[in-house]
């Protein structure tokens, strides 16, 4: 929980992701190609949590920003010949904030229904010219070609992944404290404000429309940073990263761990990936099955997500410990 | 001199339905006054156009001489016009001190600080803690808004719009839905107002405008019928006929 009455110390459960991600670095060196994808769906999925989560903001186009920046990056690289890593980043980052607060800008007037669909429409312009653009983006083909340099000009991204994994991490790590900063902010409160009640906030003088277009273009840019990441990863960019389909798989992902608590964000992608995988191996036809189901269930008996689960047992077992507080008053 | 709140000639029209004709009011510095009418009689609607939540056909407005007909709603509050809503309007799964340090820090301008975390701004959790101890909420401060009960939400209602420091303070209908025998500490607490406050307050309940009001303007058919104390309002006829007459009938 945010706001003027959080405890906004860092408890110990929230260095667990990073210790797992560790002994997952050593442990299981032949998953880190997709442990890399993990974490670049994570912070993508942070980046969505920050709008949706806490702005209150439902969106259908949220893989407009992730694509951009991957299709920055392959193209600086690709067509462009420029391949210092920081740089796509920086590029990628750019131009996401820079479609974040021009489209922000325009739609954010609307709300429910209405905004749904312009989001959706603004990945929808942006696949079709990603896919008709074919000089530069290689279309259906896909961009492939792309190259990255050395990190900090010493690290070689290698064939096993492990360059690829840290470098992704750090980059998580980076994403995750500056929206812990943000949530547990003034900035952030007011943010929950907006989602809880809009009317009251315009009653106490917040200029909502503007507060809204701001956070948009964070979230955008920190999209377009981990669409970066995936093409530096995969070294290719395809026309996967825009449209509908990433838009849904990443709403999906904050689904399942739980919306509007920083680390559903974390348990999402975890599932969701490791499931497709998974299931994509054993049930090639049939793995998006797998991933309905266990949707369903979320959706019908964990309305917080795999996260809001932990925390309904984590009280049941505590109020077994305390059971004068809340047993006996409800017995009443 | 100058009037904390004054119209000139406001009216509001839907089609062929006029809801506020021509209407001239004055609300002096410090005032305590009610705005009374029967249902229907556009009262809600002329707070609206006042706060700005919708424009008026032809007229002007004016807060402290200063024309307001045509300012956004969250600049009027920026220059000190504060309002509560007839139908409670809170931050429902926020705890109580988070809803009235919302208010504060958009007051402060803190609101708009991205980089330090809200519970270390102990300034604006003091001034919260202190608002709602004036308000009698202070063992309240943890819990959820929703889970309070409802003649405590009515305060919280103010006490938010108190957490802007308004110069001018418009009440709608404060003790709506609070059980008759609990509005009493509704007037309580809006005794207490500090005198530098203008306030306006829209209200059905007889015996809290009469105790609190010193100025009543009656509202009909948009349209203000009369102006006066409470004696004169009381006495007046013409009021009696088209209001109170069916109200005490």
């Amino acid at each position: 929980m945010s706001g003027y009455s959080a405890d906004t110390r860092i408890r110990w459960t929230e260095w667990l992701p990073w210790a797992a991600a560790g002994v997952f670095f050593f442990v299981l060196p032949e998953y880190l190609s997709l442990g890399a994808r993990i974490l670049i769906f994570i912070l993508f999925a942070l980046s969505l949590d920050l709008i949706l989560g806490y702005a209150g903001i439902v969106t259908l186009g949220h893989s407009a920003f992730f694509g951009l920046g991957a299709y920055t990056a392959g193209i600086l690289s690709a067509r462009l010949g420029i391949n210092e890593p920081f740089l796509q980043l920086v590029a990628a980052a750019a131009m996401a904030a820079a479609l974040g607060i021009v489209t922000g800008a325009v739609i954010l007037r609307t709300r429910a229904l209405t905004l749904l669909m312009l989001t959706l429409a603004i990945t929808a312009i942006l696949l079709e010219i990603a896919n008709k653009w074919t000089t530069m983006t290689g279309g259906a083909d896909g961009l492939s070609g792309v190259q990255v340099s050395p990190i900090l000009g010493l690290f070689r991204f290698d064939l096993y992944g492990k360059t690829a994994f840290v470098y992704c991490l750090v980059a998580l790590f980076v994403g995750w404290w500056v929206v812990r900063r943000i949530i547990y902010s003034p900035y952030g409160a007011m943010l929950t404000g907006i989602r809880e009640n809009r009317a009251r906030m315009h009653a106490i003088g917040a200029p909502v429309y503007w507060r809204l277009v701001l956070i948009y273009t964070a979230s955008a840019t920190l999209a377009g940073i981990a669409g970066a990441l995936l093409t530096q990863v995969n070294q290719f960019v395809g026309l996967n990263v825009l449209g509908l389909e990433p838009s849904g798989d990443i709403l999906v992902m904050l689904i399942l761990g739980g919306v509007g608590r920083l680390y559903g964000a974390f348990v999402g992608p975890v599932v969701y990936l490791i499931a497709q995988d998974y299931l994509a191996k054993q049930y090639p036809e049939y793995w998006y099955f797998g991933i309905g189901v266990l949707l369903i269930f979320v959706v019908l008996f964990a309305r917080g997500g795999l996260l809001g689960i932990v925390d309904q047992l984590r009280d049941q077992w505590l109020s077994h410990f305390k059971p004068k507080s809340s047993a006996r008053a409800s017995a009443r | 001199m100058a009037f904390a709140l004054q119209t000139e000639k406001l009216c509001k029209s839907f089609g062929a339905l006029t809801v506020a004709d021509n209407i001239d009011f004055r609300l002096e510095p410090g005032a305590r006054h009610a705005l009374i009418g029967p249902n229907g009689a556009g009262k809600t609607t002329f707070v609206n156009m006042l706060t700005g939540a919708i424009a008026p056909t032809s007229g002007r407005i004016f807060l402290h001489d200063q024309e307001i007909t045509r300012t956004s709603q969250a600049a009027r509050v920026r220059l000190g016009l504060g309002r509560t809503f007839q139908i409670t309007t809170l931050f429902r799964s926020l705890p109580v001190l988070d809803n009235v340090a919302l208010a504060i820090a958009e007051r402060t301008g803190i609101a708009k600080r991205m980089w330090r975390s809200a519970s270390s701004c102990r300034d604006i959790v003091e001034e919260g803690k202190d608002l709602l101890g004036v308000l009698g909420l202070a063992d309240d401060a943890a819990t959820p808004a929703q889970d309070l009960p409802y003649g405590k939400q009515r305060l919280l209602e103010i006490a938010v719009t108190l957490g802007l420091k308004p110069k001018v303070l418009l009440l709608d209908e404060p003790a709506a839905g609070v059980p008759s025998h609990d509005s009493g500490r509704v007037l309580q607490q809006l005794e207490k107002l500090s005198s530098d406050i203008a306030v306006l307050i829209i209200e059905h309940d007889m015996d809290l405008v009469f105790r609190f009001a010193r100025r009543i303007t009656v509202l009909v058919q948009g349209q203000v019928l009369v102006e006066g104390t409470p004696e004169e309002i009381a006495a007046d006829q013409r009021v009696r006929d088209v209001y109170l007459g069916e109200a005490h009938a």
